[in-house]
């Protein structure tokens, strides 16, 4: 692990209109770690995402990934940039007029030589990979249901073995074992990979499983990160009840 | 022993990449193998980083390989590895056949290189072969039936979705208090009265350009005052009402269709439903009652906003007093005429309205499939109106009018 963090945010404000989001937010993901980011609905998670990824543009405040500052650079860097991150958002965003296969066929042709023979394997790789049947690639999307969709957006997240990942809630919305079967996937991948991962979920049972540290968001900062043993120590109400909560304890089996 | 080495020019990827590059990151070396045969066995020695930006530089030599002794795998000289690496390695293996027999053979010390090709093993499979393309004659045969067939089975859709459609109005008229007013002037007002500026715009200037055509043909017989009855006849019986047709069928079916489709992709209409709202009573006959009002009373617009351009041309070009015009319209162009025009204007908004919802319900899952019912959409309701006008004509002409 290096001394530098993979992403580095200072002092980060965004809004909406009037409605501000976050506020002298401060927050450090470091190299192969996984953290999970959590908080009430409505405190910004995927805003956050969003704005590391440089699809929604902070009011104030730096943010580093690599130990690039996004806004500053140009174009050709911002590719170079984009080719070692995947993002798998919240319904999958799988481009509906393609087949699964030439899905997680698209980030190859975008960003690499691969020929069409080998890129096809490789996208066929994935598919599998994340846990999908083989003959899911020559499906659309649309015929796919709520769970294999996301598989198939986490095949086309991983398409350029990227060091960085960036998950939207990837288990919400699945039944516990397809979940399970998620957190071990992505635990497989990070280790044998050394995959960084910036994971925004509500699923106690991922954190438990798969997070090195978790952030807690709200009162538009991150009000507490550590593992989840110093985060039950933390005095907060809403973390309390979080990791005190029925669902909570029965996670991590206290 | 023999002894192959193979090298890819690949260093300008590298160098292409560089620029944007983490500082901390090492720079990526090109993959490279090198065959080591002997009798037992072949060593595939690995050196550089085989990574996705990479691997394609390899990937002929690597399928190109024709192995017979059992292959092993030497990775101490491996640089970085990642799933593509590690892919094309297991499938080399798995080509030379040694990879049959649970593990692969590895030899070396590399950090994650073993774990990596285990993982990829598991689920990598040889890619399914893909269909050949039949470009025969007959597949242009089968084609060419299977687009006859579609059409006859869409007329025949389109014909039972207006029984239905109608029957459903029926049983609606016999219980107004049952229709959705808030439902019908809101369509009235967005596809009839926002629509009423660019037809009569549209109108207009085609009385205009009939008008010109008229004086320039006539004024060599000195006929020219009977550029009015050109304008009086082609616009009440012909141009006001399928210049409305056609705006309606590109404006009011995109958006009719849009909106349902919308609402059928995101399970809105599924939902509906199941809280026991039928959505031939929420969303189809609403907009069939407001297209059968306002059509009419568009077309009527039309036909006077195209009168008065003729008027105008008349006026400017032919120095035929506008008062003179009306007198002379009034005279010699029968009522007939304007009733014949009207009454195609009901006729034509049914047939865009229904086009529209069908079209509209016809969406499936997926984005592709609502841009495609739009376009039928139009291009169906386009179709229908000049066919029917064609029609129209053929009708009025046997009861000589």
């Amino acid at each position: 692990m290096s001394a530098d963090p993979i992403i580095r945010i200072r002092d980060l404000e965004t809004r909406f209109g009037t409605h501000t989001v976050h506020e002298h937010l401060d927050l450090d993901v470091e190299r192969g770690e996984v953290l999970g980011v959590v908080g009430p609905s409505g405190t910004g998670k995927s805003v956050l995402l969003r704005a590391i990824v440089g699809l929604k543009h902070p009011s104030a405040g730096s943010i580093e990934v690599f130990g690039r500052k996004l806004d500053t650079l140009g174009d050709e860097e911002r590719r170079s940039l984009e080719r070692r991150w995947g993002v798998m958002f919240q319904d999958g965003a799988l481009f509906s007029n393609l087949t699964v296969r030439e899905n997680v066929m698209v980030p190859m042709k975008e960003h690499t030589n691969l020929g069409p023979k080998l890129s096809a394997e490789l996208a066929d790789m994935k598919i599998r990979l994340a846990g999908l049947e083989p003959d899911a690639g020559d499906k659309f999307p649309s015929d796919l249901s709520g769970g294999m969709r996301k598989r198939a957006a986490l095949a086309r997240a991983l398409a350029l073995d990227p060091e960085l990942l960036f998950l939207d809630e990837p288990t919400a919305g699945l039944d516990p074992i397809t979940a399970a079967g998620f957190d071990t996937l992505l635990r497989q991948l990070q280790k044998s990979l050394g995959l960084s991962v910036f994971l925004v979920t509500h699923d106690v049972d991922t954190l438990n499983a798969v997070c090195d540290r978790i952030a807690v968001l709200g009162e538009k900062k991150v009000l507490a990160i550590g593992t989840i043993d110093e985060l039950r120590a933390f005095d907060h109400p809403w973390v309390q009840e979080y990791f005190g909560g029925p669902r909570g304890r029965a996670a991590t089996g206290h | 022993m023999k002894f192959h080495l193979f090298e890819c020019p690949c260093l300008k990827h590298v160098l292409l990449g560089k620029s944007g590059s983490y500082t901390l990151m090492a720079e990526t070396v090109s993959p490279e193998f090198a065959l080591d045969e002997s009798d037992e066995r072949t060593v595939l020695r690995l050196t550089g980083d085989w990574t996705v930006q990479h691997v394609q530089d390899v990937d002929d030599a690597l399928r190109a390989l024709n192995v017979s002794s059992p292959l092993a795998v030497d990775v101490s000289d491996l640089g970085k590895l990642d799933t593509a690496g590690a892919f094309v390695i297991d499938r080399t293996l798995r080509a030379a056949g040694s990879a049959e027999e649970g593990e692969p053979e590895i030899i070396g010390d590399h950090p994650n290189a073993t774990r990596l090709i285990a993982q990829i093993h598991a689920v990598s499979t040889p890619a399914p072969e893909s269909p050949a393309q039949d470009g025969s004659i007959m597949a242009l045969l089968d084609r060419t039936g299977r687009s006859f067939m579609h059409i006859a089975s869409e007329s025949i859709a389109t014909l039972a979705f207006l029984g239905e459609t109608l029957a459903t109005c029926a049983r609606m008229l016999l219980q107004p208090w049952k229709l959705r007013w808030t439902s019908i002037v809101a369509v009235m007002e967005e596809s009839g009265l926002d629509a009423l500026p660019i037809i009569t715009f549209l109108s207009f200037f085609v009385g205009m350009v009939i008008a010109f055509i008229g004086a320039t043909t006539l004024k060599s017989f000195d006929l020219e005052i009977y550029t009015v009855e050109l304008i009086g006849y082609s616009e009440l019986r012909e141009f006001g009402v399928v210049l409305t047709g056609i705006v309606l069928a590109g404006r009011t079916n995109s958006s009719f269709t849009a909106q349902i489709g919308t609402m059928k992709m995101r399970q809105e209409i599924d939902a509906m439903q199941t809280l026991g709202l039928k959505p031939m009573e929420v969303l189809v006959v609403p907009r069939v009652l407001a297209m059968l009002i306002m059509t009419p009373v568009l077309a009527f617009a039309a036909t006077l906003a195209g009168i008065a351009g003729g008027v105008m041309v008349a006026w400017l070009a032919l120095d035929i007093n506008p008062g003179v015009f009306i007198v002379r319209l009034r005279d010699s162009v029968p009522l007939d005429q304007f009733w014949v025009g009207m009454s195609k204007a009901p006729v034509f908004g049914l047939v865009c309205v229904l086009i529209a919802c069908r079209q509209g319900l016809n969406v499936g899952g997926s984005v592709q499939s609502l841009g495609r019912a739009t376009t039928t959409s139009v291009v169906q309701a386009l179709f229908s109106i000049i066919a029917i006008d064609a029609l129209f004509a053929i009708f009025y002409m046997e009861l000589d009018i």
